[in-house]
């Protein structure tokens, strides 16, 4: 039962953190129509960055330039390429995404080389027990953070000007353009919104109990995609179910890996996508997305 | 106001679906623009707007101006902060969002917080069915709800000059009568319109001016209340008499412009 508990609150906390990533996927993909394929290059540059500059500049100011560098990259995104392929096809789109991808992923994992670079997280590797169940500081202090970040972003998308502009935008771009909003700024937004997100997931996913950071990194933020697909590709609330239930079910996965071992070892890294694709043969659109979803 | 000056777009470079229209709509008038489908109506009110790219269409020749700005290089927000706001064909109200959600959107163009505040009373006044409905989404609307919603939407902006495209489509004719008696309201109240109907009863009723397009040009122009007894508008558009000969002759023409639009 203990461990089973543990698992969960484990899986709960990593799912948190891939559903800070897989709203950021939301959010592009509702703003600017686009699937955007550039969020685990982001995420690797946004810890790249902190490790880099932690040992000069110290660490919380490294986290603050870390974060303002992934919004940065996404934006600059946006605005060279996707703002200027406007109408372009969507699959069109999600191709130059991976291009971008590629290119910047490339040349981080050349930075960073085979080595794994050390985020000097102030609340190190130790982790605590709450009632006999076993999580690691980071991990803690991740749900915790993430929950926030969540709150506050749906805050934000249902009442703030910029959520309406958003969700108005996203229904209907020509008659939100009549209305006097100016999509391109709504897009830009979303991207920068969206590049935070990345950098604080990509934050707590390089501190314990993963040995910090590595090309390997970059996997994980790829696991948040199937988060965002299986939720919903145009909604918010699918893209936090989706991602706890990925969360979850990897960790369950890598927890009961004895009882697994008859699909062979690791089937953790994989469970996400089968929970997707069984998912989505249920529900094509996803859990929570709109049909409508298929006319694009 | 506004005048238009031989304006040509085309759709795609291929398809002209205005050709050489002149107009001018005199501040504080209602103007109507009657015409069938792909007269270039909506074409024109792209053209006002600035949506005409989101449809790959091209000013190629012609000025439309606003005042003294041309409007043909700005973009659909700069246009709306001019004080031109359209409410669209077919209403494309945000259908998941709530009503007073979608009168918000409607807001954004406005900067003036008091200006908002004075539209949300002006709305409501016109519409009270929308403040009892605030927070309904506004896909479960009625379709004349939808129509008064599009309206006060568009009133957000504070507008100076309201396009409104088809107001009357889909409507029932007791709801018609009402839209009618909503745009001369809002005319009184010193916003200055251009309707584009199909529906000539309705439109030549409200308006002071009207002009008739066919295939993208101008056919007849002059005083709403004139142009109501000319044999023309009676025939093609008030049904009197039948000029189906003309009108299949034509048909092939008209379809063309409407698909590629």
């Amino acid at each position: 039962m203990n461990q089973f508990l543990s698992l969960l609150l484990n899986g709960i906390s990593l799912g948190a953190i891939y559903a800070l990533i897989a709203l950021g996927f939301v959010i592009i993909f509702k703003a600017s129509e686009v699937v955007s394929f550039t969020h685990g290059s982001l995420l690797l540059l946004g810890a790249y960055s902190i490790a880099r500059l932690s040992d000069s500049i110290g660490f919380l100011p490294a986290v603050l330039v870390g974060l303002l560098v992934t919004a940065l990259a996404a934006l600059l995104v946006e605005r060279l390429i996707i703002n200027r392929l406007r109408g372009a096809p969507v699959i069109s789109l999600a191709i130059v995404t991976i291009g971008v991808d590629i290119i910047l992923l490339t040349e981080l994992i050349r930075r960073i080389g085979p080595d794994i670079l050390n985020v000097p997280h102030p609340w190190g590797g130790d982790s605590v027990r709450i009632g006999g169940v076993g999580i690691s500081e980071n991990r803690l202090i991740a749900m915790g953070v993430a929950g926030v970040l969540i709150v506050a972003f749906f805050v934000a998308f249902k009442y703030s000007s910029w959520g309406v502009a958003m969700r108005a935008s996203a229904e209907d771009g020509e008659a939100a353009a009549l209305m006097g909003i100016r999509q391109g700024r709504v897009s830009a937004l979303a991207w920068i919104v969206a590049g935070v997100l990345a950098g604080v997931a990509a934050l707590f996913l390089v501190g314990a109990p993963t040995p910090g950071v590595s090309a390997a990194a970059y996997t994980v933020a790829l696991r948040a995609f199937p988060a965002a697909i299986l939720g919903g590709l145009d909604s918010t609330g699918g893209a936090l179910v989706g991602g706890l239930l990925i969360g979850i079910t990897e960790a369950m996965a890598a927890g009961y890996q004895e009882q697994l071992s008859f699909l062979g070892r690791g089937f953790g890294e994989v469970a996400p996508y089968v929970v997707m694709i069984i998912v989505l043969l249920v529900r094509p659109s996803g859990l929570f997305g709109t049909k409508e979803l298929t006319r694009v | 106001m506004l005048s238009i000056d031989s304006l040509r777009v085309t759709y795609g470079g291929a398809v002209e679906a205005v050709r050489g229209v002149s107009m001018e709509v005199p501040d504080g008038a209602v103007v109507a623009v009657l015409g069938s489908n792909g007269a270039g109506k909506s074409t024109l009110l792209r053209t006002i707007s600035g949506t005409l790219r989101l449809h790959r269409g091209r000013v190629d020749e012609g000025t439309v101006r606003f005042e003294d700005t041309d409007l043909t290089r700005r973009d659909p927000g700069q246009i709306v902060r001019r004080g031109i706001v359209q409410v669209p064909e077919g209403r494309r109200i945000f259908g998941r969002l709530t009503v007073e959600e979608n009168l918000r959107a409607g807001g954004m163009g406005n900067r003036d917080r008091a200006a908002k505040a004075q539209a949300v009373t002006r709305v409501h006044d016109l519409f009270p069915v929308l403040r009892e409905r605030s927070g309904q989404r506004a896909g479960l609307l009625s379709g004349g709800e939808q129509q008064m919603l599009a309206i006060g939407r568009a009133l957000m902006a504070s507008p100076r000059l309201l396009l409104l495209d088809e107001p009357s489509l889909g409507l029932a004719p007791r709801v018609i009568g009402q839209i009618g008696e909503v745009i001369a309201e809002i005319n009184r109240q010193g916003t200055s319109v251009l309707l584009v109907e199909q529906n000539a009863t309705m439109a030549l009723g409200v308006a002071d001016r009207a002009y008739v397009l066919d295939v993208g040009r101008v056919s007849l122009s002059g005083d709403a209340r004139e142009l109501a007894g000319t044999d023309e508008v009676q025939r093609l558009y008030l049904g009197h008499g039948a000029a189906l000969e003309q009108r299949v002759e034509r048909a092939p023409r008209r379809t063309l412009s409407r698909w590629t639009a």
